[in-house]
């Protein structure tokens, strides 16, 4: 199969990747050679078979939200590329 | 006496009981660092002060008295993708340079509790993606068996790490053959253990449904004690099962009624001609103890690689969506606006392997072509899962190479994406049915490269698993590297 620029730069969008021409044209090619290997899956029967969603047959784990304290909220905000005071800094969202 | 020789059961023993202090280990070992990393480049970060502040701790412990852990004076290293409160975590990436984490995993936490020693954190491919890791954004980690050749990945740093006697044991993680792929080119034991037996909180997740945390250690018996202490259940993690771990036991005397099945879509052609005789060698030992071998059937294996980087890839799309550029790591600045921060930010700081696999997820999972990958692969998964579940009504054990190859060398695969999937082959159904497996050396190659034994249970059957690979190594002791 092919996977053309338009196909790998609506993904990027998707992914919220910002891609270089030149990664454009090598993810295409790959892409497309990755995805032609997985044509194979086609062959397996899985006619009745239901899809894995937990390895173990696990079953929801509920508790009660209690918030508990967390002793150094300053190394949280210490990490964050850009912040204003105790907050988080983005760019403006709203016009 | 050389203490970086020593076992860490030993050490523990002889730190307990006073006949070395941790500090004179940990010491030991930072030297042996020292004199080896600059080589094998293992660690993306030494510990030291934090590392001797902690040896200080456990023999002050001592001095008063107090009782001494599982793992007193126990240098371990952790793969950079385990969290160690104070220290970088970056998943050798650059979008994570600079993040130091705010708090300890559950391993870590039972790893300090236990009176182990974190002596630092190593290399991996970026985000655990990879299987040489020659993806890490900083630095290549040689095999310390050959300079030439990769330590497998992703958890290459753990592994030559431990091979390389850095440290003790070292921790890893394994999605689809990160712990065991390795393990078996650095020439130590790698466990991968049941899903769920060890807590994955403070582990960067990858591919959620398949991640595990495993020991790389010299001897079955730290893989047994290093299991006992990390694993069990933790409310943390709500994936976590409640079944706790074996603690460690001596080798049965034989394996008389034990019965291991050897899956005969595993010996096929592109097998190595090398690989192939030293585990069929290492299977003859096992019967000369008493089990018996036969041939067993796992004919969905053929779809493992296909069905992991459909499944892997699309958990990694949504698990990396968090590295955003706000709450942590590197941030593009060129961005104006919040769209081009996250484009910018995860273009720039994200190499080519994860780039790749997250576009291939986003693929598998967008409008379209859902039904097409990724709900498919999701039955297939469930195909090989059956797989195992009928094998393991025939035998108790499946033995099988760990990886199709002896060690590769650098920039062998590395511009073929899909040469190097195939490395996994062998170590992807495993995970895929959530079972456990390890990886144990079962010889060298004509050229002196190990070669590694895979040994897979069914779920929860760990103890079963070690006590057998426990009377393999009584009656074939593992080559030590040299030097």
């Amino acid at each position: 199969m092919s996977v053309s620029d338009a196909d790998v730069k609506k993904i990027a969008k998707l992914a919220r990747l910002r891609l270089s021409e030149a990664e454009v044209v090598l993810y295409g090619g790959q892409l497309a050679k990755i995805l032609d290997s997985m044509a194979e899956l086609a062959m397996a029967d899985t006619s009745g078979v239901a899809p894995t969603t937990s390895v173990l047959g696990a079953v929801n784990v509920m508790r009660d939200d209690d918030p508990k304290p967390f002793d150094d909220p300053e190394a949280l905000l210490a990490n964050a590329p850009e912040r204003d005071g105790p907050y988080f800094k983005v760019k403006k969202v709203i016009e | 006496m050389d203490l970086t020789e020593f076992t860490a059961a030993r050490i523990a023993t002889i730190v307990q009981n006073g006949e070395v202090t941790a500090e004179a280990v940990a010491a030991a070992h930072f030297a042996r660092i020292e004199k080896l990393d600059g080589t094998i480049k293992a660690f993306l970060a030494v510990t030291k002060d934090q590392a001797l502040a902690q040896a200080r701790r456990v023999d002050e412990k001592r001095k008063k008295g107090g009782k001494l852990g599982l793992l007193a004076g126990v240098p371990v290293a952790l793969k950079d993708n385990i969290q160690l409160k104070g220290v970088e975590t970056t998943c050798a990436s650059k979008a994570l340079k600079g993040h130091l984490a705010t708090y300890d995993a559950t391993v870590t936490e039972r790893l300090k509790s236990a009176d182990a020693v974190v002596v630092g954190k190593t290399n991996l491919d970026e985000f655990a993606m990879g299987s040489s890791t020659e993806n890490s954004a900083f630095q290549k980690t040689t095999n310390p068996w050959d300079p030439a050749c990769v330590p497998g990945g992703s958890s290459g740093g753990s592994a030559a790490a431990a091979a390389a006697r850095m440290c003790a044991f070292s921790l890893g993680s394994d999605t689809g053959g990160s712990i065991r792929q390795p393990a078996a080119f650095c020439g130590v034991v790698g466990l991968k253990p049941t899903y769920g037996l060890v807590s994955r909180y403070g582990l960067v997740a990858f591919a959620s449904s398949l991640d595990q945390i495993g020991p790389f250690t010299r001897t079955i018996e730290d893989a047994e004690l290093a299991l006992s202490v990390i694993g069990g259940h933790d409310p943390r993690d709500t994936t976590s099962a409640v079944n706790a771990p074996a603690a460690p036991a001596p080798a049965p005397k034989d394996l008389k009624g034990l019965r291991i099945g050897l899956p005969k879509e595993y010996f096929i052609e592109g097998l190595d001609p090398e690989v192939e005789k030293s585990v069929r060698a290492a299977v003859a030992v096992l019967k000369s103890l008493g089990a018996s071998v036969s041939e067993v059937s796992l004919p969905h294996t053929k779809y493992a690689i296909a069905t992991y980087y459909i499944i892997a890839p699309s958990e990694a799309s949504s698990n990396l969506a968090r590295f955003d550029g706000i709450r942590y790591g590197f941030i593009d600045k060129g961005a104006t606006n919040l769209q081009e921060v996250y484009e910018m930010t995860r273009g720039a700081g994200f190499g080519s392997e994860v780039k790749r696999r997250i576009m291939l997820g986003t693929y598998a999972l967008s409008s379209g072509y859902y039904d097409a990958y990724y709900a498919k692969a999701q039955r297939v998964r469930t195909l090989m899962a059956n797989d195992f579940r009928e094998a393991f009504k025939q035998v108790d054990l499946i033995a099988a190479p760990t990886t199709p190859t002896p060690p590769f060398r650098f920039g062998e695969k590395t511009n073929d994406p899909i040469a190097m999937y195939l490395s996994d082959i062998f170590t992807i159904p495993s995970n895929m049915a959530g079972n456990a497996s390890m990886s144990l050396p079962c010889g060298l190659s004509k050229k002196g490269l190990p070669l590694g034994l895979q040994l897979i249970a069914d779920v929860f059957q760990e103890k079963k698993m070690l006590s057998t690979a426990r009377a393999y190594e009584a009656a074939q002791p593992f080559a030590a590297l040299k030097g």
